[in-house]
């Protein structure tokens, strides 16, 4: 759709790969910093939008499967809820992250970083899905 | 106040404009006007999630949503009609503004939110939780069941999407497919246009 910008393809070819990244500061830095799971998974999702729009759909879904998105975006909710049951089977209240591991601190650690993930990976396939399925409908601009 | 007088105006040019790419623009716009207010109030975690959604994201899908469908906006022939909204509008703006009269000034100490569970997060969440951003600890942990609520919203809206718009398109690419093979396509094909 859009091979003669070269100009917007050469800027996003590089931007792409640092905004991947930020995603992932973001994701794994919102114990300490601003950000977290949400934030790191739109970011995420963003740079796939970008790539959608600059190389097509269909090119993007080559990329990112539909199927792949659609068992990531499961993926993350039965991550959260997985952590809950986990702490539920450890003897703990749902969602309680003290008992995931021996010391409390370590287990609040881990139940966040779980939880956050599992926030990131649904929040970006939901991205990613959404954007594809909008742009999709138009047809194919390949 | 420079900032809200600035979100104020391109409120009231987002109305008047009838180019509706124009509109678009200005609502990311609007929402990166607020995420910089929230700098300015020191919530930079909404402020991150309002230029990350609001600005951004948004205003992407707004853009595609503007490539289904038609870029101007149709003229109202009756303005009559906009006459009730309007007083509407202003009415229930009216009420709203008479009801921040009862909110606390802001950064007052003896506000209701600095006053119940503020402290005791602010206090304890170091010892309970042990991570330095308050927020993230009240969010994923004191506050978890809130986010996975979220989260569930978020993949609600997604099949949602999905439910309504994830099949017409499937479907019109097996017409595409079909048309381009002969009538013994492949076998995913055949089984999702035996489907109703």
């Amino acid at each position: 759709m859009m091979h003669q910008k070269v100009v917007l393809r050469v800027v996003s070819k590089l931007l792409i790969p640092p905004i991947l990244l930020f995603a992932l500061y973001v994701q794994w830095h919102g114990d300490f910093g601003p950000g977290g799971g949400f934030q790191a998974g739109v970011i995420f999702g963003s740079a796939f939008v970008l790539y959608a729009i600059l190389f097509g759909v269909g090119v993007a879904r080559r990329v990112a499967p539909p199927w792949l998105m659609r068992l990531c975006l499961v993926a993350g909710v039965l991550l959260y809820g997985g952590t809950g049951v986990a702490s539920l089977l450890l003897g703990g209240n749902y969602l309680d992250y003290n008992v995931l591991a021996h010391d409390p601190l370590h287990g609040q650690h881990l139940g966040i970083i779980l939880v956050e993930f599992g926030v990131g990976i649904t929040v970006a396939a939901a991205m990613i899905t959404i954007f594809n399925v909008f742009a999709g409908q138009s047809g194919d601009e390949e | 106040m420079v900032l809200m007088l600035f979100m104020a105006a391109m409120a009231i040019a987002m109305a008047r404009v009838r180019d509706l790419f124009a509109v678009v623009m200005l609502s990311g716009v609007f929402s990166l006007t607020a995420a910089a207010i929230y700098v300015v109030l020191d919530a930079v975690d909404v402020a991150f999630t309002e230029a990350a959604v609001g600005a951004g994201i948004s205003t992407v899908l707004m853009l595609a949503t503007l490539a289904l469908t038609t870029r101007a906006e149709k003229a109202s022939s009756d303005r009559t009609k906009s006459l009730p909204a309007l007083f509407v509008v202003l009415f229930t703006g009216a009420i709203l503004v008479y009801g921040t009269f009862d909110m606390p000034h802001y950064g007052d100490k003896t506000a209701p939110i600095h006053s119940h569970v503020a402290p005791r997060y602010i206090e304890k969440s170091g010892d309970e939780v042990g991570l330095p951003n308050i927020v993230t600890s009240i969010l994923a942990s004191y506050r978890g069941y809130d986010t996975l609520g979220e989260v569930f919203v978020i993949f609600t809206a997604a099949t949602g999407v999905l439910a309504i718009l994830g099949r017409t398109r499937r479907r019109r690419r097996n017409e595409a497919n079909e048309d381009a093979r002969p009538a013994t396509g492949g076998p995913a094909a055949d089984k999702e246009g035996a489907r109703p």
